[in-house]
Formats: structure tokens, C-alpha cells, sequence
């Protein structure tokens, strides 16, 4: 045929500089969050092994909940901040569990059995609203979260003890109605964590010529867990059911002309993304070992999308590497940033605050990166 | 089993909202043939496309009258999907391609061939896992009926159009059953070297037995490739005609005609002439999506309708919104010899110009505000009427009294039939409120109004009062307009000059009174021969 036919399609970069300039572009946010880290990290003149041994268990702690995210991205639907329904799913399970003293791993597990129905039907509201709100998913989900936090609390505030019969002094108020502020969950606490420590328990403590590495300790079951969930979503994607998220989330019309059900596809996207959300929550919290009734769901949503965000990625395209790296830089700064702001400042408070300004902040900066990526790429 | 024809639409009809836009349209094919489709916009083209291929549009409005037989079948289509299984395949005009999938992955959209593995047993079929190699293979194949080759691999996005033609048609002619596709105007975003390689795929895919239905506005395409010729206007067939048979010019004249009854228009004192150019516009490019713009030259002469024609997507709604300042512009628009600097709205209407969008609700209009407000935000915004001095001196207020008068003027010279100036502007007619746009245009008094398809969307009456207004406008106050619009019928009865653009480039210009043919040939990109109105 001719030459016209068999042009192939330049690819933009070629050779090692524009290769480094690509990985430069692609992941100049994570870069800039690990520039602050080490900036925080000299700042704060941590101690090293003190700094890992914290940031791995936070790693464990949250990833699951991070990697709740990717789902709904791949399928158009952007960030979920809804997983707050999830996490809501998943602690009814664990007063459901508490209250009836299953105790240890098989606690555990049947907090996560427990959990699923309660997340797919949450879920199947949430993605309900979502297709009737196409274009505003993430303000929808975050104000679904809020809406449902008001329902979680006048099921566990006021029916609990009334219309929902329950008696447990050591779960419920002295009133008799509604649950305590914080429920303990000894019986839980590390249930997942330490479930592999007959294999190891997960300890190092050794030393390389004169650095002494350790004492950390890793949640060993839990980052198998994590790993495995690593590999099922990229599963996920190689199937049919993901190659139809990936076409609903590029393209919903094209989609629909070639027959995907649309709606059905987003819907299945946010069920499995709450279910896993219930799933990660009850990571989280069986490693924190207690809860806290009423607030330890708030945050969920808003510091899972800091994270996704500062590993770099955006409301349309997320991996599972945006969320390891994230979670790993944004768990570096949060532990960083108060003993960072105490030894510049000298004064603890400005430490707390740099918390949270650290988790709104780095929202917002990486969501305007984006905006000036974004704009870059389209003026080009 | 039954005549052999793989497709044959017999007394179509089909009315939206008791406006007849098919009437009685018969149409056959046998295998392997290619069959063009000509017409105008407007003649009903798109909507008999809808019908073949069970588009939701056409239930929604109450059904159509008349048989479909697929195969010498009887056949009812009421879904895209039903239209699949019958083999009929759709290459669209804008194409149907997602720019993050592959080729192959493109091709393969939702007929993905699988292998099942542990989960899918366990969940269904939903979770088998791809079979990429299958699925490129396949895709490779397919290019090759087309004697492309195009790396299967490769992004669609950031491919030459050309190559995403190929990957449309190569993912409709994977569909195993396929034996009519329809190729709705397929070489309109091409180059020539790629319109002709796209041609010759034609000619091999009609040899190998599948039957093309092929829409197009360009007639020396229809006379390459095309076995039989259908022409279509005002929603009747006006000729069926095998090539051998067929004209050019024969073709044009059948597709424009109609017989234009032009009023006589009232005298003006002077008559405009290229003595007194008002505006000259050099290698204007505008970037609005699907109405480009590609270098074009334009003068307008002082106190002239300048009528602005040509089929949609060639860029003749692109100009005045070039012009203005609504789309992203380069080139050079000079008024009265000053040059106007563009993508500036604000210094565009400053200048003595003035614009009716053709996106009346959307640009046109504050749909929840008064008609009052509407007829004088922009003079009040950008030339500081209806305002009198506050208590500071840039804290201006507006000026009521004087803003309900002017409103009232407005309402009574237009005849805006409303419940008065403070109704909102969302419960007129169209036709109202196209003269409510007419009527702010007005109030900035330009020397130069521009008007995008003043008509589109509203009634016969009011399109006949809204061409009066703008008559009136010229002669009354000797303003210069310039109307762009699809209806070659309106620009003919009020325009002095008609230039007709053909691929973002002015073509020509006619005087109205010019014949079909000129027109027919000039809106196709045959003008070369023609002279232009001296």
C-alpha cells in the first residue's frame, strides 16, 4: 500500500532524555511531596528506624482503603469519597462481632463476611445516585458521605437500645440507648496483623556495620493481604468486567453505542470500591485496636484521596503504584510534619495544625498540579 | 429467499411533531453494491439513518410508517443492537473511537474474545480474562482486508484522522455477519491522498460481497465510486439513478433545487459596491471544534446583507464566531482599515459590531432573566448606556426609567409578543426569542451585525418576520449584516451577495439569483470554472 498508510504514529518520546523527562512529567507530584519529606525529615532530625517502623504499620494500615480507590477511577466515576459508606459498613460489622464476643482471626474474618452485604447494598445506593449525577460524581459521593454519616449516627445514637433491641453494658450507654463513644476492640486489635507470626513475627532488629537497623516490626498477614489485593485489582483490569470500566470511563457514549450497559458497569464499579472500603476500615481498625463510634469513619475518604493524590494521580487515571507511593509519602509527612513544626517553632500545637493542613493542603496542591499539568499538556 | 437485496426500505415516512421530514422514501441494494445517498442538510439524510439502525430518537417521537427488509426479511429494528445482528455496521461520521484504548482494543470494543479462568467460574462470565493475542491478531486481520497497515498496538488517540477512519471500518467489518455498512460522510475530515485509499477500500470490500450505503456531500466521490445514486430533498426521493446515467451538474441541480420566489426588497439610496469595503478580513483561522476555519479572506461592502452558505462542518458558523471573539482566532479583520485585534470579545463589540449567536439558549441568552435585562445588558456592559451617576463616580447605577422605555421601544418595534418587559426570557417562543437577541443586538446600534442561522429552531411565521427585522434593520438604518445560515432559500431572499464556504475557505460568491447548479457545485467544492459577482 502506500507510503500514507504505513506512517506509523510518532511516539513523543524518544531517547533517555526524553525519557527522563517524561518520568519527570509523569510523577512531578510524588517527586515534589518526596522533596518535602526529606526537607521535614532533616528538619525534624527524626530518628530512622523510629520513622520506617512507623511509616510500614501505617502503610498497613491504610493501603487497603487507598487501593479502594483505583476501581472507581478506572471506571470514570473519579475519586470516591463515599468509601466513608464503606468504612461505616465495615465498623456495623465490628459492633456486630463485638457484641457478640467472636473474638481474634475468626472475629476478624467474620467482621469481613459480615460486612459485605451491608457494603454491596450501600454501595448499589451510592452508585444509583452517582449515574443520576454524571459529571459531579466526587462532590456527590462526598456529600453522600456526610448524608450517611447523619443516618449512622441516628441508627447508633438513638435506635440502637430503642427500636433496635440490644442490651450490652459494655457496648451500650448507661441511658441504655445508643452505643458508647469509643468501643475497644482487645479482642480484635492486631487479629490480622500478627495472624502470620508463626511464619514471622515480623521483627527486624540487626544491624549493617555500624547503622543499627530495627527494632521495627512489619504487620506481616496484613501487607500479604495488601499484596494479594494488588494483584486481584490488576486482575481486575485484564478481564472483561475491566476492560468495560475502562471504556465507561474514557468514553460513557461510545461505550453505550457498543452496547456496554453503562450504568450497570458503574454501579459494580462503586459497589466493589465500597466493599472494599468496609474491608480497609476494618484493617485500619483492627490495628489501631479501639474506635471511635462516631468519628473514626470521618476522615476515611478525605486522607485516602490525599494519599492517592500525592502518589500522583488524578480523577481520571489511577494505578496501584499512585497509591503505594502515595500512602508511603503521605503517612512520611504526617508523621514528619508535627516534629517537624515543633523543632522549627518550638511550640506542639503548630504541629497539630500542621497535620491537617498537611492533609487539606496536599489535596488541594495536587489537584491544581494537575489543573497546570492539564493545561500545559493541552496548550502543547 | 425473497429478491436477493440485502436492504430495502420501502414508503418510509416519518413526522416529528407534524413537520414531515420523510415522505414515501423507497431505496434498494443488492450485495456488493455501493449506494450513495446525496442531499442537502436538512433532507432527511440522518433521519433515515436513525430508522435503519433503531436509534431511540425515532420511538420517542411516535415510530415511523413503512417496511424494512434485511435480506428479503421483514424485519423490525428497534434497537442499535438489533441492527448489529443483522449485519448492518456504521462507519460514523465522528468517530466512535476511544483515544486511550489501542487499536485492537477499539476494534474489539465489547465483542472481546475471552478465556475463563478460576474467577469467572466461580462469578461469571464477566470475569474471564481477555485474550489480548486473539484480540490482535483478529484486529491485523481486519486491517488487512483494508490494505492498511496500521500498528494494532498504537493509541487511537493522537492518530492522523485518516488512520482512525481505517480503525472505524476495520472494527465494523470484524463483525463476523456484516454485510451492509453505512458510511456517513467518511471523507469529510480527510485529506485527499487519504479520501482515495479510502475509496479503494470501498471497491474491495463491495468485491468481497458487502453492500455500502455511502452519504456524502461530495459529488466527484459519488461519480468514483458509486453503482447507483439516490437523491434526497425536503425529505422525498427526487431521483434514483444508476452512475452511467448520472451528471455532475445534473446531480447538483437535483439536490438545491427548489424554486425560490424572492421578494422584491425595498430600494436603497445608494447601492453598496467594493468602493466602500466595511470590513476586510484576511487568512482568518478560527479553532471551533467541527466548524474550522482554514485561512479564508472576506470583504463585506458598507450597507450590504452578505450572506454566509455551505454545508455544515465546513466552517461558515466558524467565521462570525471567529470574528467576534467566541473561538480561538489568528489572522487579520480590519474595519474601516482599522485592525481589530481578536479572541477579545469586548473590543470586538466596542468596534462597532455586534453578534446574534446561533446558540440562542445557550450564548444568546440569560434564560432566567427579564426581557428587558436582556435587550440592554450588553449595551449596558460594554458602551455604559442605561446608567446614571451614583454617589461614587465608578459606582454607576443602572438607569430603570430609561432602561423600561427603551425595552418598551424595543418590544413594540420588534413585536415581541410577551406579558411585558419583565416577563423571563425562558418563556418566549424561539421565534421571540430570537428577536429578543435581535432586539440587544439592536440596542448597541453596531454598523456591523453579524447573525448566525437567525431561523434555526423556530416556526415558519416567525422565521418570515425575522428576516423582515433584519431587511428592515439594512434599510432603515443602514446597517451591514452579515448572515450566516444553512437555509441556502432565506440567504437568497434577503442577501445581496451569497459567498459559500467550502472547507473553511470562501469557495465563491454568487448573487442570489444564481442558478441551483451554481450553488450545488460551488456548496461540493466544484467552483473552479465559476465566475464571481462582479
Amino acid at each position: 500500500m502506500s507510503e500514507q498508510s504505513t506512517a506509523q504514529v510518532e511516539t513523543p518520546a524518544r531517547g533517555l532524555g526524553a525519557g527522563i523527562s517524561s518520568i519527570l512529567r509523569n510523577w512531578s507530584v510524588p517527586i515534589f511531596f518526596l522533596a518535602i519529606s526529606i526537607a521535614g525529615i532533616a528538619a525534624a532530625r527524626l530518628d530512622i528506624n523510629y520513622l520506617i517502623n512507623e511509616v510500614v504499620g501505617r502503610f498497613g494500615r491504610n493501603a487497603f482503603l487507598v487501593i479502594s480507590l483505583i476501581i472507581p477511577v478506572m471506571a470514570g466515576l473519579g475519586l470516591n469519597f463515599g468509601i466513608v459508606i464503606g468504612a461505616m459498613a465495615g465498623q456495623t460489622a465490628l459492633v456486630i462481632v463485638t457484641h457478640y464476643r467472636v473474638e481474634g482471626l475468626a472475629g476478624f474474618m467474620l467482621a469481613t463476611v459480615i460486612s459485605v452485604p451491608i457494603a454491596m447494598l450501600l454501595g448499589w445506593l451510592v452508585g444509583k445516585t452517582l449515574n443520576q449525577a454524571k459529571g459531579r460524581e466526587m462532590v456527590t459521593s462526598m456529600i453522600m458521605g456526610f448524608f450517611a454519616n447523619g443516618i449512622y449516627q441516628l441508627v447508633f445514637l438513638v435506635l440502637l437500645g430503642t427500636l433496635i433491641p440490644m442490651k450490652d453494658p459494655v457496648l451500650i450507654l448507661r441511658s441504655g440507648i445508643g452505643l458508647r463513644n469509643t468501643i475497644d476492640l482487645i479482642g480484635l486489635s492486631y487479629s490480622l496483623d500478627r495472624a502470620m507470626d508463626w511464619l514471622w513475627n515480623g521483627f527486624v532488629f540487626t544491624s549493617i556495620g555500624a547503622t543499627r537497623l530495627g527494632p521495627w516490626r512489619f504487620p506481616l498477614c496484613t501487607l500479604f493481604i495488601i499484596a494479594i489485593l494488588c494483584a486481584l485489582t490488576t486482575f481486575i483490569t485484564r478481564t472483561k468486567l475491566g476492560q468495560e470500566m475502562r471504556a465507561v470511563g474514557q468514553d460513557m457514549h461510545i461505550a453505550q453505542v457498543a452496547g456496554i450497559n453503562v450504568d450497570r458497569t458503574r454501579i459494580i464499579a462503586i459497589m466493589m470500591s465500597t466493599v472494599l472500603a468496609a474491608w480497609g476500615q476494618l484493617i485500619f481498625l483492627q490495628n489501631i485496636g479501639t474506635f471511635n463510634t462516631y468519628s473514626s469513619h470521618e476522615q476515611v475518604g478525605m486522607f485516602s484521596v490525599a494519599a492517592i493524590l500525592v502518589g500522583g494521580a488524578t480523577t481520571r487515571r489511577a494505578t496501584i503504584w499512585n497509591a503505594i507511593v502515595g500512602t508511603l509519602l503521605f503517612h512520611t509527612l504526617f508523621v514528619v510534619s508535627p516534629l517537624a513544626g515543633q523543632r522549627l517553632f518550638g511550640v506542639s500545637q503548630v504541629g497539630e495544625y500542621f497535620r491537617s493542613f498537611l492533609a487539606y493542603g496536599v489535596i488541594a496542591v495536587a489537584l491544581a498540579l494537575h489543573a497546570w499539568q492539564g493545561r500545559a499538556s493541552k496548550s502543547k | 429467499m425473497g429478491n436477493g437485496n440485502v436492504l430495502e426500505l420501502k414508503d418510509i415516512t416519518k413526522s416529528f411533531f407534524g413537520t414531515t421530514v420523510l415522505k414515501d422514501v423507497s431505496l434498494s441494494m443488492s450485495p456488493g453494491e455501493i449506494h450513495a445517498l446525496v442531499g442537502e442538510n436538512g433532507a432527511g439524510k440522518s433521519t433515515l439513518m436513525n430508522i435503519l439502525f433503531g436509534m431511540q430518537v425515532i420511538f420517542d417521537t411516535g415510530g415511523f410508517e413503512g417496511q424494512v427488509a434485511v435480506g428479503g426479511q421483514a424485519v423490525t429494528i428497534d434497537s442499535p443492537r438489533k441492527a448489529m445482528e443483522l449485519g448492518i455496521g456504521m462507519v460514523h461520521q465522528e468517530f466512535m473511537l476511544i483515544p486511550g484504548f489501542t487499536v485492537s482494543e477499539n476494534i474489539k470494543l465489547n465483542r472481546e474474545p475471552t478465556v475463563s479462568n478460576v474467577a469467572s467460574r466461580l462469578f461469571g462470565p464477566k470475569l474471564e480474562t481477555l485474550n489480548e493475542p486473539l484480540m490482535q491478531s483478529d484486529s491485523k486481520a481486519a486491517l488487512g482486508k483494508l490494505a492498511v497497515s496500521i500498528d494494532e498496538m498504537a493509541l487511537v488517540g493522537g492518530m492522523p484522522v485518516g488512520h482512525m477512519q481505517f480503525v472505524e471500518i476495520a472494527r465494523e467489518i470484524d463483525k463476523k455477519n456484516v454485510r451492509l455498512l453505512v458510511f456517513d460522510e467518511p471523507t469529510a475530515v480527510l485529506t485527499e491522498s487519504e479520501a482515495s485509499l479510502l475509496l479503494a477500500a470501498m471497491k474491495r470490500l463491495s468485491s468481497e460481497g458487502i453492500a455500502i450505503l455511502f452519504i456524502t456531500h461530495r459529488l466527484d466521490e459519488v461519480m468514483e465510486v458509486a453503482d447507483n445514486i439516490t437523491i434526497l430533498r425536503d425529505g422525498e426521493v427526487v431521483s434514483v439513478m444508476p452512475r452511467s446515467e448520472a451528471k455532475l451538474d445534473r446531480i447538483a441541480q437535483l439536490m438545491v433545487g427548489r424554486k425560490i420566489e424572492r421578494p422584491v426588497l425595498p430600494p436603497r439610496k445608494s447601492e453598496p459596491s467594493d468602493k466602500d469595503i466595511v470590513l476586510k478580513i484576511e487568512n482568518l483561522k478560527v479553532d471551533m471544534p467541527g466548524e474550522r476555519v482554514r485561512g479564508l479572506n472576506l470583504t463585506v461592502r458598507r450597507g450590504e446583507i452578505l450572506g454566509i452558505g455551505g454545508l455544515a462542518g465546513h466552517g461558515k458558523v466558524g467565521i462570525a464566531n471567529g470574528v467576534i471573539g467566541m473561538y480561538p482566532a489568528s489572522g487579520r479583520v480590519a474595519k474601516d482599515g482599522v485592525q481589530i485585534p481578536l479572541n477579545d470579545p469586548k473590543h470586538a463589540l466596542l468596534s462597532g459590531m455586534a453578534f446574534v449567536s446561533e446558540d440562542r439558549r445557550g450564548v444568546g441568552l440569560l434564560l432566567d432573566e427579564s426581557i428587558e435585562m436582556n435587550i440592554i445588558l450588553t449595551a449596558m456592559q460594554v458602551q455604559g448606556k442605561f446608567l446614571k451617576p451614583g454617589a461614587l463616580p465608578n459606582l454607576r447605577l443602572e438607569d430603570r426609567a430609561a432602561v423600561r422605555e427603551h425595552a418598551l421601544t424595543v418590544i413594540r418595534d420588534l413585536d415581541i409578543r410577551c406579558t411585558g418587559p419583565a416577563q423571563l426570557v425562558r418563556r418566549l417562543s424561539g421565534g421571540n426569542q430570537q428577536k429578543v437577541c435581535l432586539g440587544r443586538a439592536f440596542t448597541m446600534e453596531p454598523e456591523v451585525l453579524w447573525v448566525s442561522e437567525p431561523t434555526r429552531g423556530i416556526d415558519v411565521g416567525a422565521k418570515q418576520l425575522v428576516l423582515d427585522l433584519l431587511v428592515k434593520f439594512n434599510r432603515e438604518h443602514g446597517m451591514t449584516i452579515v448572515m450566516t445560515s444553512s437555509e441556502l432559500g432565506e440567504l437568497r431572499k434577503i442577501c445581496d451577495r451569497i459567498a459559500i464556504v467550502y472547507r473553511g475557505q470562501i469557495a465563491g460568491v454568487l448573487p442570489p439569483d444564481a442558478s441551483d447548479v451554481d450553488f450545488g457545485l460551488m456548496m461540493a467544492g466544484k467552483s473552479a470554472t465559476l465566475e464571481e459577482v462582479s
